[in-house]
Formats: structure tokens, C-alpha cells, sequence
């Protein structure tokens, strides 16, 4: 049997979403409600697109992730 | 007012709205004064922009929308910085999503990041695009009456050309080709981009127009929200003057307001 270091475990649980064309890493696959939490907009109207597909505010907790996914989060701002 | 005006409702897209002054809420100081422009303004279609939220900085920062409430105000999400058909529709379908649903929109895919001149070409596709996909489009145009016309049958509920370039203040450089738009529309017409100063307004609600939407001549203007009271006031004027009906013109000859009989002698 081959010995895996314990650290391969979480190591290959790592995974990475674009968010707003950056790398974010995450330790598990999180749900979108997870990333807005961990990323401090808990509560705030934003509107959210996974890989150029909008993603209804209702799917927030169930809409699954996957390594390498672009979020676009966005929110009104001022403008004419 | 107290004089008797036979009712003049502003209708878009079957709803009856507050006022033809429509703003923007971008280039001001701060969310405070946005919100006294906005106010003074006495607008009820309000513009605003949708951009990437700043990921786990300032979570809490105020929003907007805090200052200028969905609840009050109807907002019009808009394309600005978009350059393609593809960016426009995209950004729109995240502001209908942002907004609950909201399918009024002011569509604009500019050309030319040096004028802001509207790309029409790409402009008529994402209207088509967008119709289909149920959206109530205002358009920001060309003044261009052939094009217009296009936007009109596709299904747009506004067509808002420039009067002059975005941000220009520069006024109704054209009132001629805004004419013949106005001659033959069927659907409201605003004039969107180019006003300067209040008097630009007025001269555009005079020529007929049914609104104005305007964003730096009062974001930009010394005092904001001063300059928001005295646009609302141009567009009620303009209007009123447009229904009023202005007298001929006389150009060579004067006519005296005064009685010609009864003089001293």
C-alpha cells in the first residue's frame, strides 16, 4: 500500500475559484452562500454569475462549485 | 401648480411616471450628496451602473442602494463601459437578477472609448436580444433617424439619443435631427448625453422631447443639488412651454405690445 502524507488529504481538498477574474482558494468546496460568507458580503444585494450563467439568489445554499469556476459578483453602483 | 394644466402623464412602457428629468447617480462626491441631488431632482427614474463588488474589503461600506432605495425610486440598471452586444446583454442579465427581477434597462454599447459615441450596430443586436428575452429597453442612440426608427420596430420602449457627447455639456448640438426623430417616433424619445446647463433642457423639451435623463451637467455642476432643482424646474418648463404652443417667429418685422391708439399727443 502506498503511503499518502497526511497532508495530501487537505491538500487535495484545496480548491480554486476565480472570483471577479482573481484566484480565491478555499479549503473545502464551498457552496456560493459559503464565498459570499467567508468573503464578507453576508447580507448584501449582489447579484452573482457562474461560469457566464447567472445564478438565482434561491440557489445560493445548493448550487454546487467546482475547481476552477469564474464568479462574477457584482452590485449597483453610481453611474448615468 | 395652481393654474389649471390639463393632465400631461408621462407613460413608458405602460406606467405612469413622476417626471420626465431621469439621473444618473455616478461622478458625485459622496452617497450624501447623490442622495440630496436625487432628491432635489425630484426624479423618479434613477441610473445606475453594475460593477464587480470589491471581494472582502470594507464589508461595511455603504452601498447605493442604502441611498437611493428601490422601494422609492425606480431604478434603471445601464450598460456603461460596455463595448460589445455580448458584455451589454450579460451585465443586464445581472442587474435584472440584482433587482429582483426588474426588466426596465437603459441599453448602451458605446463605440469609442475617446467620444463614448454609441456602437449601433452592436446596440441593435443587444435590443433584439434583449426584447426576446423580455427586457423593456431603453436605448441611448445615435440621433441618427433611420436607426432610430430600427430601435422603435424591434421593440424598444425609448429611444434616448445624445444631444451632444456623454459628459460634454456641450447641449443640443443637433435639434434638427432630434426634429425628425421626434416627428416620427411613436415611443417617447429622451434626450440622453450632452446637456450642459438647465436652458439645454428646457430646449429640449421644448422641441418636443419627453424627458431628459442627464448625470454630469448636475454631478458636476458647482452645487449639485442646487443645479437638480433648476433642471427639474427647465423640464417642467420646457414642457409646459412645448404645450403652450410658442409664438411665430417674425424676423423682420417688430410688432408693439403696447396699444398703437391713445397716445399723447
Amino acid at each position: 500500500m502506498v503511503e499518502f502524507p497526511f497532508y495530501s488529504l487537505f491538500v487535495s481538498s484545496m480548491i480554486t475559484l476565480f472570483i471577479n477574474g482573481s484566484p480565491q482558494i478555499f479549503a473545502t468546496v464551498p457552496t456560493v452562500r459559503q464565498v459570499l460568507d467567508e468573503r464578507g458580503m453576508t447580507g448584501r444585494r449582489v447579484a452573482i454569475e457562474c461560469n457566464g450563467d447567472i445564478v438565482p439568489r434561491s440557489h445560493y445554499d445548493s448550487r454546487a462549485l467546482a475547481e476552477g469556476d469564474r464568479l462574477e459578483i457584482v452590485v449597483a453602483v453610481g453611474g448615468g | 401648480m395652481t393654474f389649471p394644466v390639463s393632465p400631461d402623464p408621462f407613460i413608458l412602457a405602460g406606467r405612469t411616471v413622476r417626471s420626465r428629468l431621469l439621473v444618473g447617480t455616478g461622478k458625485y462626491a459622496d452617497l450624501n450628496q447623490t442622495r440630496e441631488a436625487v432628491e432635489a431632482s425630484g426624479a423618479e427614474i434613477v441610473t445606475v451602473a453594475i460593477r464587480r463588488t470589491n471581494i472582502g474589503q470594507n464589508p461595511g461600506e455603504p452601498n447605493l442602494l442604502d441611498v437611493i432605495s428601490p422601494d422609492r425610486y425606480t431604478l434603471l440598471p445601464n450598460t456603461a463601459g460596455c463595448y460589445t452586444a455580448e458584455e451589454a446583454v450579460r451585465t443586464l442579465r445581472l442587474a435584472r437578477e440584482l433587482l429582483d427581477g426588474h426588466a426596465l434597462v437603459k441599453l448602451e454599447v458605446l463605440g469609442d472609448a475617446d467620444t463614448l459615441f454609441p456602437n449601433m450596430v452592436e446596440t441593435l443586436e443587444a435590443a433584439e436580444i434583449l426584447i426576446r428575452e423580455g427586457f423593456e429597453v431603453m436605448v441611448y442612440c445615435s440621433d441618427d433617424p433611420i436607426l432610430a426608427r430600427r430601435l422603435e420596430d424591434l421593440g424598444c420602449v425609448a429611444i434616448m439619443p445624445l444631444a451632444s457627447l456623454i459628459g460634454s455639456g456641450m447641449g443640443i448640438l443637433n435639434p434638427w435631427n432630434l426634429g425628425i426623430i421626434l416627428e416620427r417616433a411613436q415611443i417617447p424619445v429622451i434626450v440622453d448625453a450632452g446637456v450642459g446647463t438647465a436652458s439645454d433642457a428646457a430646449i429640449a423639451m421644448e422641441l418636443g422631447c419627453a424627458g431628459v435623463l442627464m448625470n454630469t451637467a448636475i454631478a458636476q455642476a458647482r452645487h449639485p443639488v442646487q443645479m437638480a432643482k433648476a433642471m427639474a424646474l427647465a423640464v417642467e418648463a420646457g414642457r409646459l412651454s412645448w404645450r403652450a404652443g410658442r409664438m411665430p417667429k417674425k424676423p423682420y418685422r417688430a410688432s408693439a405690445s403696447s396699444p398703437l391708439s391713445g397716445l399723447i399727443q
